[in-house]
């Protein structure tokens, strides 16, 4: 059967791709930011998950604003890497898994979450820039991976609570995939930054660790907080922390952190990570 | 919990310093401005807008406010009129320019100060919360 083994997060800055592509990762600046995800590299070295559930929003490339799906499940063969006005990044396309993919799909609506199916479907920096990070800079992939795209662009985003349900749901349809895989799900986003308007620029370190925190003290709080608290305290952007909650809905009641890293800054952007484990 | 009542949850975006949420009526506002932008992730568009910037604009059914505020590259006024900050990218990366400078522009802050700010830990969240509480 398969299983989720364990849970990752990360912040998905489109400027740590271009530092990564463009060689920059040992200058002063980028150093403390890729410090914090050697640790995780060599764990997924020896964890060697098959499939990657990877939570992230698209941001206005493989959607614009004809079609705002809320939860896109991609169920492609292969997920091409996006031209995000600069060229697409010079990296592997992302391999899909289409059966886990339909399997969660159907699983999630009989389960009362109308999922979006998506067949064509090229993948931007919200997905890339974490497979960069936990992978390093690889021929192909060692994963395949199911995208699931979620909206937190137009408002209303779905509410933390709807995320987490979901994330329930799809670890209940993970489980009952027949074959024999080794799963993680990577909740990806955040944490606090602002990139628009007089405001932009906001960090906020207190709300960020309090939120990194209760992933394993308190999720319930996290779970129940409302959109106006993350735009006030975590930023325009910070809104994307919700994506987090369906990561940490799938991993079930009790978990175990082994791993953090927070740095500030990267471009306009507080770099949160984390590795958490299910406990039995 | 995020409330469920539409009236109340809109209600409190605009209490929000310097910050426009893209709500429903930005998104209506903007949606050939948006899409404008987003047409930019192609090459070749890239390059007949580079070529002719006024007669590229001509093609999309933008307001003359829109169109002087993407020429002026005024991301606030984008902003004002209707633009999301993730398709105005495509914008200002067809320009060659990074999210920070585009962030940086909209502050009133030379680059070098923001960019100064961010390394200094960023914007602090005191008295940027809420307008009416002042917090
Ligand atoms: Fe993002």
């Amino acid at each position: 059967m398969a299983r989720i083994t364990a849970g990752v997060t990360t912040s998905h800055i489109p400027a740590v791709g271009a530092a990564m592509d463009l060689g920059k990762t040992a200058e002063e600046y980028w150093k403390p930011v890729f410090a914090g995800y050697e640790w995780t590299r060599e764990w997924e070295k020896e964890e060697k998950p098959d499939v990657v559930i990877l939570v992230y929003n698209d941001h206005a490339s493989a959607f614009d604003m004809k079609i705002i799906p809320t939860f896109a499940i991609g169920a492609a063969e292969q997920f091409p890497i996006a031209d995000e006005g600069w060229g697409p990044r010079p990296i592997p396309p992302v391999i899909g898994h289409p059966d886990l993919a339909w399997h969660i799909a159907q699983c999630c609506i009989l389960d009362e979450f109308d999922m979006t199916i998506i067949n064509e479907m090229a993948v931007d920096h919200g997905l890339t820039v974490p497979m960069s990070l936990m992978f390093g800079q690889v021929e192909q992939w060692p994963v395949k991976v199911v995208p699931l795209a979620v909206n937190v662009v137009t408002y209303p985003p779905p509410s933390g609570n709807r995320c987490w349900m979901l994330g329930e749901a799809i670890a209940r349809a993970v489980d009952s995939f027949p074959e024999d895989l080794n799963v993680q799900i990577w909740g990806t986003g955040g944490m606090s930054h602002q990139l628009q308007g007089p405001r932009a620029g906001l960090i906020n370190k207190a709300f960020d660790t309090a939120f990194l925190n209760d992933l394993t003290a308190d999720p319930e709080r996290l779970r129940r907080m409302p959109h106006i608290e993350y735009l006030r305290e975590a930023g325009s952007e910070g809104i994307e922390l919700v994506m987090w909650l369906i990561m940490r809905g799938a991993l079930g009641g009790k978990i175990k952190e082994l791993h953090r890293h927070y740095h500030v800054p990267a471009s306009n952007t507080a770099v949160g990570h984390m590795v958490l484990e299910p406990v039995a | 919990m995020t409330p469920r009542n539409i009236h109340e949850y809109l209600a409190e975006f605009d209490d929000i310093p310097g910050t426009r949420v893209y709500t429903a009526r930005r998104a209506r506002q903007g949606y050939h401005l948006n899409q404008f932008a987003m047409s930019l992730m192609k090459a070749e568009n890239r390059e007949r807008f580079k070529k002719d910037e006024n007669a590229y604009l001509e093609e999309w059914p933008l307001t003359d406010d829109q169109k002087e505020a993407v020429l002026a590259r005024d991301y606030n006024r984008m902003l004002d009129l209707g633009g999301n900050i993730y398709f105005l990218a495509k914008l200002f990366s067809t320009d060659g320019k990074s999210f920070q400078f585009a962030a940086g522009s909209m502050t009133g802050m030379t680059q070098e100060e923001y960019a100064a700010m961010m390394i200094g830990g960023g914007r602090s969240p005191e008295g940027n919360r809420s307008i009416k509480e002042g917090r």
